[in-house]
């Protein structure tokens, strides 16, 4: 008989992000058919079926296969070269429709201006066209305008900041945000415009005179259009907006699509602005990232991970 | 193929030498720089400057712009430039017309390479320390706003792979935009600016093919339409750049007054490239040579200047 401390054991070796490898080895692998089979009637991944047999779950099983990929995944990922990386999580975005939307802006404006064009050419090689031809052919909502014009910035990233323009632009947004009901403020030209064509400082700027003219910060007021606000999240904060996905990722009950945020976010940040992004989930969350991770995920994947993240220290 | 005529090594310093001698002193001996400037390419050019500097602790550019003037000094000052400067002088020159030019703006989309036109975005940013697309988001608007910044922004694929069941139902696309006299649908500025140029070529014919007409016949509507005028011009030059560019040659030669600035940039951006079938294609065209439309327009230092460009043997 399998003892119920192995029994949980070897649950919690299946539950969470990636499998615990080890522990699957030592005790599955040891284990007498009677103790299996304990298990099996113990755990929610089997269900007695009515030809007198405990039975795997097909949900679970198709959650496992998952779950061990998990680190195949993330070892691929990091391993890329950074613009095929970029090239094939916009593309992946884009095939899996809105609820990816947020990779796009992501992408669009948290990377430097090489980096973006790095993407843009590594995604000519890998699909033969140009980001900005598929996401304005795949992205037909109010979104597209912003979109297409995110993929194609090519910002300036020196130091001179034009605070006239600033301040009149800062205007602009505000009217935009105040005229919201009567239009999107995501299809205002001008919006657009000055989100995707002014460099990082500048818009650091106008965010700052934003909040003195129009009293919210802009993030707040433009919140009921979540593209929007990722868009600005990633231009002057990216790490709330990291720590957000990371928030949604490393949930259970979420989707497969929102549990590759997590892999994604560590992979693609471990060497860029981790350090902001640990300090910010410890702020929000009260515990570390490291805990949550050393909490919820398993075996390869959790050490592949905690490795990441220790990076730079 | 170029038009410019320039020897195998000439040595810089030596150039160097005789721009000095022809600047120095008393007025400016024009023929000299003509001579020289006129018969070096890009890399030479470079060369020249730096050993100017070298030698003499200033900025040959700089003192050519005071030495010379009028439409011989704008012609001489981007010719000097490094081509990618040159055009992000261009570009900025033309947003800052109270008409924007959008004929510059459209050449460096579809004729340019992505690669070219993205060395003339970085050197826009190293001259004026902002980006070339927020300059022309600010300084443009409406539905010529829309798609020049579009086509200032996109990076092309530029491969040769194309699909020709997007090219005819894009080729669809548009005409039912035409059809509904809808010119300035989104899907108009986003096939004309986000495709590949392989790929737009083969919607254009497909389009001639279903419907019997070039595309570009279609867009006619109102001739003050600024926007549909740069629409056109966008499907002419990745349709054929070099007839295109002739045309532009043929304009600024028969406008009343001859549009120097047109004329000058087609001279001095082609002249290491594809000048020499540009001047084919004009005589074709006009039964008169280009050197010899030019000589008949324009007169004194600017009109040797453009000669020399155009491979007028010393």
């Amino acid at each position: 008989m399998a003892g119920s401390h192995e029994v949980d054991t070897l649950t919690k070796a299946f539950s969470g992000f990636g499998v615990d490898e080890k522990t699957l080895i030592s005790i599955l692998g040891k284990w007498h058919p009677d103790q299996t089979k304990t298990f099996r009637k113990g755990t929610q991944f089997f269900i007695q079926d009515e030809r007198l047999f405990e039975r795997w779950v097909d949900k679970h099983v198709e959650q496992l296969k998952r779950e061990f990929l998990r680190f195949k995944g993330a070892v691929v990922l990091w391993t890329m070269h950074p613009w095929e990386r970029d090239a094939r999580l916009i593309k992946d975005a884009l095939i899996d429709g809105p609820k990816s939307y947020n990779v796009v802006v992501e992408i669009g404006c948290t990377r430097s201006s090489e980096e973006l064009l790095g993407a843009r050419r590594a995604y000519h090689s890998l699909y033969d066209r140009s980001i900005e031809e598929d996401v304005a052919s795949s992205v037909t909502g109010v979104e597209r305008k912003l979109f297409v014009a995110l993929v194609s910035s090519y910002r300036y990233e020196g130091p001179k900041v034009n605070e006239e323009t600033a301040k009149s632009e800062a205007k602009t947004l505000c009217n935009a945000v105040k005229n919201a009901a009567k239009k999107n403020p995501m299809e205002e030209e001008e919006v657009v415009r000055i989100l995707s064509t002014r460099s990082k400082l500048h818009l650091k700027s106008v965010f700052k005179h934003y909040k003195e003219m129009c009293g919210k910060d802009i993030e707040e007021d433009v919140a009921p259009h979540l593209s929007l606000k990722h868009t600005v999240q990633c231009l002057s904060t990216p790490q709330t907006y990291f720590v957000k996905v990371l928030d949604e990722a490393i949930n259970p009950d979420a989707d497969e699509n929102t549990k590759e945020g997590l892999t994604r976010v560590i992979v693609t940040r471990a060497d860029v602005d981790m350090k902001a992004i640990k300090e910010e989930y410890h702020k929000q969350n009260g515990i570390t990232l490291i805990e949550k991770i050393e909490h919820m995920a398993n075996g390869n994947f959790k050490d592949f991970l905690l490795t990441l993240l220790a990076r730079g220290e | 193929m170029a038009s410019l005529i320039a020897p195998e090594n000439p040595s810089p310093v030596a150039d160097a030498e005789a721009i000095r001698k022809a600047v120095q002193g008393w007025g400016t001996d024009e023929k000299a720089i003509i001579s020289i400037m006129g018969h070096r390419n890009a890399v030479q050019r470079k060369l020249i400057r730096q050993a100017y500097e070298e030698t003499y602790q200033e900025d040959l550019i700089k003192r050519l712009e005071s030495e010379l003037s009028g439409h011989f000094e704008k012609a001489v000052f981007r010719w000097v430039l490094d081509p990618a400067d040159r055009d992000a002088v261009l570009a900025n020159v033309a947003m800052k017309q109270s008409k924007v030019d959008y004929h510059v703006i459209v050449e460096l989309s579809c004729i340019y390479s992505p690669e070219e036109l993205l060395a003339v975005k970085r050197a826009y940013q190293a001259r004026f320390k902002r980006s070339m697309e927020e300059d022309l988001a600010s300084h443009t608007s409406g539905d010529l706003g829309k798609f020049l910044v579009a086509l200032v922004g996109i990076y092309r694929y530029d491969g040769d792979e194309i699909d020709p069941r997007l090219a005819k139902s894009e080729a669809n696309v548009l005409h039912n935009a035409i059809k509904e006299k809808i010119f300035n649908h989104e899907e108009v500025i986003r096939i004309v600016s986000t495709r590949s140029k392989a790929q737009l070529m083969a919607t254009y014919n497909r389009y001639k093919d279903e419907y019997d007409t070039t595309i570009t016949k279609h867009l006619v509507d109102d001739p003050a339409d600024q926007y549909l005028a740069a629409v056109r011009t966008a499907i002419r030059c990745v349709n054929d750049p070099k007839k295109y560019y002739e045309k532009v040659i043929r304009n600024a030669l028969n406008k009343p007054g001859t549009d120097e600035d047109a004329l000058t940039r087609v001279i001095v951006t082609r002249a290491e490239k594809d000048l020499k079938e540009i001047k084919e294609l004009y005589y074709k065209r006009n039964s008169v040579s280009l050197d010899h439309a030019v000589a008949k327009e324009t007169s004194g230092d600017y009109e040797a200047f453009l000669l020399t460009l155009l491979g007028k043997e010393d």
